[in-house]
């Protein structure tokens, strides 16, 4: 089973390369109201039901994937 | 005198200029390979130099911060072994949860490599510094920006855990913070470079301190 990991930089931290990033596309006139880059991570797990997938990417996301000073996370089940 | 394990992880690329100031500082240096285990016992004291660990990949530090070596390290700290993080040094430890807060991209976002004039704010017993006085060490980051809750900062401040500060803020650091200890002051880490400050050639001595200061402590 693939579980997906949504990685994402806290509200309160900067998010340095959401901000460059919302730069470049403002100063070639796209329109937008914020951007934020985080990263996704695609887990492979072996698994006997979705609750098993998901508590098993929790662990591992919670090891070493996320650092909860800075970041959360969402799981999320690809079908 | 016991050695002062230098550890070496893939990617760590300050591990001989350490060596070099170890040794001429009259420590005696020894190597630690990441997936090697240790006795706390056997070691004066462990350097983590900087680098780009595991290629800085998913967060720097973060990956080397569960190697196996890591175990043995966090046995040491815990026994009051002094240990020194600078640089990617100082990111792993801040990620193995030996010392607090979190190393981020800096706010410009560039690379900044510099001589950087910093405050001792408070002394560490093993590693050195006197409160208020200034020195200029090298900077060489990607990411040295540090990160804290603001309720943990001041904390920070008054249990006397903050070690260096930056006199011009190069990188958006929390409170301008360079350097911090642990609770128990043994562990300590901070982005600029003593071990680039040690001979005249190098532009600065002021590095040497840190190295002597562990020779008197450990003598």
């Amino acid at each position: 089973m693939k579980v997906g990991v949504r990685v994402m930089p806290k509200k309160d931290v900067l998010d340095s390369q959401g901000r460059a990033v919302e730069k470049t596309l403002k100063h070639h006139g796209k329109q937008l109201l914020g951007c934020r880059v985080g990263k996704f991570i695609e887990l492979e797990i072996d698994a006997k039901d979705k609750e098993e997938a998901l508590r098993k990417a929790q662990e591992i996301t919670e090891f070493v994937l996320y650092n909860p000073l800075i970041e959360s996370y969402e799981l999320e089940l690809q079908e | 005198m016991k050695p002062v394990g230098v550890i070496r992880f893939l990617g760590t690329n300050c591990d001989r200029d350490i060596w070099q100031a170890l040794q001429d500082c009259g420590l005696k240096p020894k190597w630690v390979w990441f997936q090697d285990q240790f006795h706390w016992k056997d070691y004066a004291a462990f350097i983590l130099p900087g680098g780009f660990s595991y290629g800085d990949y998913l967060r720097c530090g973060a990956l080397a911060s569960k190697a196996p070596v890591m175990k043995s390290l966090t046995e040491a700290a815990c026994h009051g072994v002094p240990v020194l993080g600078i640089c990617n040094g100082f990111q792993i430890l801040c990620e193995a949860g030996l010392l607090p807060g979190v190393l981020v991209q800096n706010q410009g976002l560039r690379f900044i490599d510099s001589w950087e004039p910093i405050r001792c704010v408070s002394s560490n017993p093993y590693w050195g510094g006197v409160p208020q006085e200034v020195i200029q060490l090298p900077i060489a980051h990607g990411e040295g920006r540090y990160y804290l809750d603001e309720g943990e900062v001041k904390k920070l401040f008054d249990e006397e855990q903050v070690w260096w500060t930056y006199e011009e803020n190069p990188n958006g650091s929390l409170e301008d913070i360079a350097g911090v200890m642990n609770e128990l002051k043994n562990v300590a880490g901070l982005m600029p470079h003593p071990e680039r400050a040690v001979f005249p050639w190098m532009g600065d001595e002021s590095g040497r301190s840190f190295f002597q200061s562990l020779l008197k402590m450990i003598l």
